[in-house]
């Protein structure tokens, strides 16, 4: 072995193996190089941008681009709404479609797994169709029914249309049916009712499947495009994914691309973060609810 | 399927179920039969009075030539995207799955785009490629290739469709490192001593033995160009320019919303509509194999 480690033959091997290094850093790099230019845009000011000649290294303007998106409903150029209100208005519609998601799944999936009563069926697959009418496909009735029932420009019309979901009711439904009998029966035994064995058994045993499912979802409702668009027309109301695509408009040289950018970066963190800091739970929600 | 073991009541089912069949009635089947509704009738100019109309709505959106334009756009779009997003999630998972230092690493820094919203994909791709302010459209420009994708249509759409599979990617990219850990490392290994080199050993057993993966990644991908790319192509191009970049949904918005067209976004709508019923359905015939083999 000792006469081939310096030999060409060896050299060769080495270079063959980081093949595989090469093509994952390429991939990287292509996936974390719009990330950085956007990070490296919202530390300088908008002048430098609009001219083209945005430097590749961290600018000074940070703090003065991040305090003004954050707070102030005007840049140099054009006005907006502060992402303040706008982080707090897509926090409000993730967390609400998330819970809600999960909560109304959870109780049909219950009566769905745990009862015998007519029409069982028909309601399981009522909600199994749900999954072949994304908003896409019915985007003008379903506006119409929101705004008949004064829900535009509300909470409630923003996160309420969204939270039917089948996946989550298939996951729950999935995972009740491998629940043993015996757990069931000794329940029964000791004198828990239905809404008792739901709270006390049921609920601490799908600790784990609620916050896989809550991560993908909480990413879900974040990241609503079409729906907000719709709903939404007051400048208080806009979601941050909304609010950047405001901002751009016809995406001009002289826009505020500074804030944009760093608007852009705010509305990245929280869903990048739960990604990351959450990556097990994450995947095994994303798996799962797939299956 | 169902349990042994159940509880006797007779109303409380019913309670569990109303909040969601509420919300499903309410916001999904009623304005769902509203599209199918609305698809075979005409609305006067002042939304007083419908007329049925048979399939008029159908015919006259496939003989009408821009829609035909639609189609093409958005089959070359969501092939592309389908195609370009499998591929490179293949070829990085797999790299990914090997006994490689870093594994988890590279991992890490590869799933998090799947955070990302399409909207904020197609905006990060602007600040790049924008021929004004983006450092690498002002490379092209420098270069001397004329670099404008809000002007060339060819450009618009080569930027949509890179912007929709970045952001693809990460998906595919866990239900193939998924799909790679169910594959018995005895077979790999045995293969290897039989001499198959790597490439060898990825096509014939590595590649078939994901097929079932594959397949269900290529059904959602198709789902997620035709719906979830609205976003990308709203923030990147609007349509445009001219019409280069118009998926069906994108139509869909701009004939219901903007143009106020009920009955053309409706059967645009409807159409729709049977493409992801047979997307789903051919979905879930094949779940069932996939649980079969793992």
């Amino acid at each position: 072995m000792s006469n081939h480690t310096t030999g060409p033959h060896m050299i060769g091997r080495r270079l063959i193996d980081l093949v595989p290094h090469i093509v994952l850093i390429v991939g990287v790099l292509i996936f974390a190089f719009p990330i950085y230019v956007t990070l490296i845009g919202s530390t300088w000011d908008a002048a430098t941008i609009g001219r083209g000649g945005l430097p590749m290294t961290p600018g000074g303007e940070a703090w003065n681009n991040y305090s003004q998106v954050w707070s102030e409903s005007h840049g140099e150029r054009a006005s907006y709404t502060p992402v303040r209100i706008m982080m707090m208005n897509s926090v409000i519609m993730a967390l609400s479609i998330a819970v809600g998601k999960i909560a109304i799944s959870i109780l049909s999936a219950y009566a769905v797994a745990f009862f015998r009563f007519p029409l069982r069926m028909v309601f399981f697959w009522m909600i199994f169709i749900t999954l072949m009418l994304p908003v896409e496909v019915r985007i003008i009735p379903t506006y119409k029914v929101v705004a008949d029932l004064g829900m535009i420009d509300t909470y409630a019309g923003l996160s309420i249309p969204l939270i039917a979901s089948a996946t989550a009711t298939l996951l729950f439904r999935q995972f009740f049916l491998t629940i043993p009998d015996e757990l069931v029966e000794a329940a029964k035994i000791d004198g828990a009712g239905p809404v008792r064995f739901f709270f006390d058994i049921l609920l601490p045993l799908s600790k784990t499947n609620i916050a896989a499912l809550f991560v993908i979802l909480f990413i879900y409702g974040w990241n609503q495009y079409l729906w907000p668009l719709l709903v939404t027309n007051s400048a208080d109301m806009e979601t941050i994914v909304i609010g950047i695509t405001k901002m751009i408009g016809t995406g001009e040289a002289a826009n505020d691309w500074n804030l944009i950018m760093a608007t852009t970066v705010l509305a990245m963190l929280p869903p990048v973060a739960v990604v990351i800091f959450m990556q097990r739970w994450f995947i095994k929600g994303l798996v799962d609810s797939e299956k | 399927m169902q349990r042994r073991v159940i509880f006797d009541n007779k109303l409380l089912p019913y309670l569990l179920l109303a909040p969601q069949v509420a919300v499903t009635l309410v916001f999904f089947i009623w304005p769902a039969a509203q599209a199918i509704w609305q698809s075979v009738h005409i609305q006067d100019a002042f939304g007083l009075r419908s007329e049925f109309v048979w399939f008029e709505n159908f015919t006259a959106i496939f003989t009408d030539p821009n829609y035909v334009g639609t189609l093409r756009t958005t089959a070359i779009f969501s092939v592309s995207v389908t195609v370009l997003s499998l591929t490179v999630a293949l070829l990085l998972a797999s790299l990914a799955d090997s006994k490689i230092k870093g594994a988890p690493v590279y991992k890490t820094l590869l799933i998090w785009p799947y955070a990302l919203a399409p909207a904020v994909a197609a905006v990060l791709w602007m600040f790049i490629f924008n021929p004004e302010i983006g450092s690498l459209g002002r490379l092209l420009n420098g270069w001397g290739y004329p670099w404008d994708y809000r002007l060339n249509g060819d450009q618009a759409l080569t930027m949509v469709i890179l912007a929709a599979s970045w952001k693809q990617v990460s998906y595919n990219f866990i239900f193939f490192l998924a799909g790679l850990q169910a594959i018995p490392r005895s077979v790999l290994e045995a293969a290897s001593i039989d001499g198959a080199g790597p490439v060898r050993r990825f096509w014939s057993i590595t590649f078939p033995l994901l097929s079932p993966t594959t397949f269900f990644l290529l059904v959602v991908d198709m789902v997620y160009a035709f719906c979830e790319t609205f976003g990308t192509i709203h923030a990147l191009t609007q349509g445009g320019p001219g019409k280069a970049t118009e998926t069906l949904i994108f139509r869909v918005y701009q004939d219901g919303v903007v143009n106020n067209d009920l009955g053309a976004s409706s059967a645009q709508s409807v159409l729709l509509m049977v493409i992801l019923i047979v997307l789903t359905t051919i979905q879930f015939r094949f779940v069932e194999r996939k649980v079969h083999y793992s």
